[in-house]
């Protein structure tokens, strides 16, 4: 039995320690929300948070989590108050095909965390490692910038 | 005289036979560990090549080198090519960890990222540049505090036996050259370098070994 904090709750799951982290978030907990892009860390569609850091959940074996807060799509900020980033990827309609964008959300997160007003180049840095083939990279980084904004009381 | 004792002294199997009889018979070789540094240094010292030779050639490595660069991006691969993805040391400060995709006891295997525990590059402010650097520039790199970290000889020692990343490097998994030499004559030539008093070359780097000693493994 594996035991970690998901989302903010208690959570245990009976699993093997080598199970990657995504496979237990979405057959064993069912949060499907996390995709699975690549299986390699490669594409970052798979992201969510460790400890509050972005990582790959796809190669992270789920024994890594022990004792720990994992965050996912799901958890990053309730649904009557969405975070900054959800509220500026709606504001820009950010997503095409939508596949990648809970991987580039939890990414786009976590640089804002550290980064709370992160420049062209600190974002392209940042979000390089989360991949989009319907190429909204451009609205990606737009909306980046306007979730700083939001997260700073900015004009809504 | 001297020379034919260097040659004779670089079987350093019949020499280890050599001291280990005289150890048994009397006590008047350092035994064990320092008996074998004393006849690395002493085959080292007898030889033609210099002492740190095969030092360099394991350090200019891919398997060093790439994390060890000249510029910002670490490097990937046998071809040392910067890292895909645009990664660079800034994502640590960007709220994304080397170990986001290098995480200890991940899955490894072809096209997986390597893993250790506490991957990451040599810091901004003391980047370690391995890359590019002439045999002779990587030892004064070696030995200058400012440039090594204050590393002691010691200390440096134990970063190159106990670092994790440094033992996953000399057994990498399938897909990766592997360093010209194993980890534990890496340590031996290491060892009796420092042994030496940690001289550098002067002149241009000399070329490769092309024969091997015998009684030696295929990958030394």
């Amino acid at each position: 039995m594996i035991s970690f904090t998901l989302n903010g709750r208690p959570t245990e799951v009976d699993a093997p320690p080598a199970m990657p982290l995504l496979w237990v978030l979405r057959d064993v907990l069912h949060l499907t929300g996390t995709k699975f892009g690549c299986g390699m860390a490669l594409c970052g569609a798979c992201t969510v948070h460790l400890e509050g850091s972005a990582v790959r959940s796809c190669i992270t074996p789920v024994s890594a989590v022990e004792g720990k807060a994992v965050t996912t799509i799901e958890g990053l900020a309730p649904s009557e108050a969405p975070h900054p980033c959800q509220r500026a990827w709606v504001e820009l309609s950010v997503p095409q095909c939508g596949y990648c964008q809970s991987g580039q959300l939890m990414s786009a997160a976590a640089l804002l965390a550290v980064k709370p007003e992160p420049t062209d180049d600190d974002i392209d840095a940042a979000m390089s490692g989360n991949l989009c083939r319907c190429g909204t990279y451009p609205r990606i980084r737009d909306a980046i910038h306007r979730a700083a904004l939001l997260a700073q009381g900015g004009r809504p | 005289m001297a020379r034919a004792m260097g040659l004779a002294l670089m079987n350093e199997n019949a020499w280890r036979r050599s001291v280990n009889h005289t150890c048994r018979r009397r006590v008047t070789l350092p035994c064990g560990r320092y008996g074998t540094m004393l006849a690395s240094a002493l085959a080292l010292l007898l030889s033609q090549a210099h002492p740190f030779d095969d030092v360099a050639r394991v350090l200019l490595h891919p398997r060093c080198v790439n994390c060890h660069p000249a510029g910002e991006a670490p490097l990937q691969t046998d071809a040392s090519r910067p890292h895909h993805q645009n990664v660079t040391r800034r994502i640590e400060a960007l709220g994304t960890r080397c170990t986001a995709c290098h995480l200890p006891n991940a899955p490894q295997g072809p096209g997986l990222p390597p893993s250790a525990a506490e991957w990451k590059m040599p810091r901004a402010d003391l980047p370690l540049v391995f890359q590019g650097r002439t045999p002779a520039q990587l030892c004064h790199q070696l030995k200058d505090p400012a440039q090594n970290g204050n590393l002691t000889p010691e200390a440096m020692l134990e970063h190159l036996t106990h670092d994790p990343r440094v033992v996953w490097s000399f057994a990498p998994g399938p897909g990766r050259a592997l360093p010209p030499l194993t980890h534990a004559r890496f340590l031996e030539v290491f060892s009796a370098w420092l042994q030496l008093g940690q001289p550098c070359p002067t002149e241009a780097p000399q070329a490769p070994q092309t024969k091997r000693p015998p009684n030696t493994p295929r990958q030394r």
